[in-house]
């Protein structure tokens, strides 16, 4: 795909405040094992959302960031995508929810958008698509994921490499913006090779589902409600496909690894990206990290990564080239340019609200049966 | 072949002798993540990737050989 005049004018990002601190996380396993796996994945600490904090939170604390910092009236803000595969209900949609919240008008369209690790590529082609559209003014693209919520904590192979993050992007248009090439790919004979089984409706939760379960010769246990991965066959398949689908992006934009000023990939571990750097003998100085302080956050690393790496590096013509993949298998690269584009600091958010009371904003509260019966209750007492 | 049991050793941060007839599954240092290491040096160096059904079956370090080197 191939856009021009369109991009991504500012950035916020949102994490919890809780830090989990990956060596010190020895409930289930014994320090020597923790430290070799830590070691290996290159995750020391993440950010654990708390029960009242979801992916909503996070990205709402990003995007009143994203207002805060930048002069925008919310009345023009035409478009909403909310990206995630960890929302607050099954229905509605969070996207919808989350106009509420920030106040922006009916009139925007706001929908989400459910896919995994690659998915804030996917978020800036269906946006960059829409926004071709004269009639729209202004979008938001906001993705938030508390995988830490999906990934059980006795399963060695996921417990240390997931963290939660949110981020906030405006994208505007503007004759400032060159060209910008996305590739976006999809293989669903792997469905099974990242998934969580159960809760959905083919297979309906029960106390069954939920029990945590013995796995395999490593004695790795978790439930059907949990997600897993089978490490192996990502790490070929990605081995396999992210150096082709980097190399045809990069042709189709004409431009060379030289001309690139930073790639950033998903974080998904240190061993995945160090082995594709090596292999594509790519410049590490050019490759933000943050594997080492977030760990791995779904679709949220690549924009958490530019948001937490590239915050004053991005003044003037800056072309950046951007890849992720995950569960699907989806996998997805884009050469895209970023000019002056305005990067906030990090948030924190805790009991889903901002730490930073001017984050913070009235609203009427979603769940509103709820509230009103809560308020009935105490009337009645 | 030597340089085969080199990478292995460093995937598996073994010291001890390896035999082309071991099952590698029975070494103190087999773990899920010394199979990572595994998967990396076999693409880097024999440029091929091993689907994990397929790496199920392998049982001794010559299978292993065999499954890399044969194109």
């Amino acid at each position: 795909m191939k856009f021009k005049g369109i991009g991504i004018s500012a950035m916020a990002a949102a994490v919890p405040s809780r830090i989990i601190e990956n060596l010190k996380y020895t409930e289930f396993f014994p320090q020597d094992q923790v430290n070799e796996v830590v070691e290996k994945v290159g995750v020391y600490e993440r950010r654990f959302a708390d029960v009242k904090t979801c992916s909503s939170d996070l990205c709402f604390a990003a995007a009143q960031k994203l207002f805060l910092d930048n002069v925008i009236n919310r009345e023009e803000i035409d478009l909403l995508v909310f990206i995630s595969q960890t929302p607050d209900y099954r229905m509605p949609a969070t996207s919808i929810t989350l106009q509420h919240r920030l106040g922006l008008p009916n009139s925007c369209i706001a929908f989400d958008i459910n896919l995994g690790c690659s998915a804030f590529i996917y978020g800036m082609a269906v946006v960059y698509s829409m926004m071709q559209n004269q009639g729209l003014r202004k979008a938001l693209i906001l993705d938030g994921e508390t995988r830490s919520k999906v990934y059980g904590s006795r399963d060695r192979r996921s417990a240390f490499i997931f963290g939660d993050g949110g981020a906030a992007a405006l994208v505007e248009r503007s004759e400032k913006f060159g060209e910008t090439i996305i590739s976006l790919n999809s293989d669903g004979s792997r469905a099974d090779l990242i998934m969580i089984k159960a809760g959905g409706y083919r297979h309906m939760s029960t106390p069954e589902t939920l029990t945590e379960k013995v796995v395999d010769e490593f004695g790795n246990m978790r439930s059907d409600e949990q997600g897993y991965m089978r490490g192996g066959d990502v790490f070929n398949f990605v081995i396999r496909e992210i150096p082709r689908d980097l190399k045809k992006t990069l042709a189709e934009s004409g431009k060379a690894v030289e001309d690139l000023d930073y790639i950033i990939f998903h974080q998904a571990n240190n061993f995945i990206n160090s082995h594709i750097a090596k292999k594509m003998k790519l410049d590490t100085d050019k490759i933000p990290q943050t594997i080492e302080k977030f760990g791995n956050t779904s679709s949220v690393s690549v924009p958490l990564t530019i948001v937490s790496e590239l915050k004053g590096k991005l003044n003037g013509q800056k072309t950046l080239m951007l890849n992720a993949f995950g569960v699907g298998m989806t996998w997805a690269s884009a050469v895209a340019p970023f000019v002056d584009t305005k990067i906030s600091d990090i948030v924190e958010v805790s009991e889903g609200q901002p730490v930073d009371e001017q984050l913070r904003r009235d609203y009427t509260p979603i769940e509103r049966e709820i509230e009103e019966s809560k308020n009935k209750q105490k009337k009645d007492e | 072949m030597e340089k085969f049991i080199d990478l292995l050793k460093e995937a598996l941060e073994r010291e001890d002798e390896i035999k082309m007839e071991d099952n590698f599954r029975e070494y103190d240092e087999w773990s899920s993540i010394a199979y990572l290491s595994i998967i990396a040096f076999i693409d880097d160096e024999y440029d091929t990737q091993i689907e994990e059904a397929d790496f199920r079956k392998l049982k001794t370090v010559q299978d292993l050989y065999d499954a890399c080197t044969k194109k």
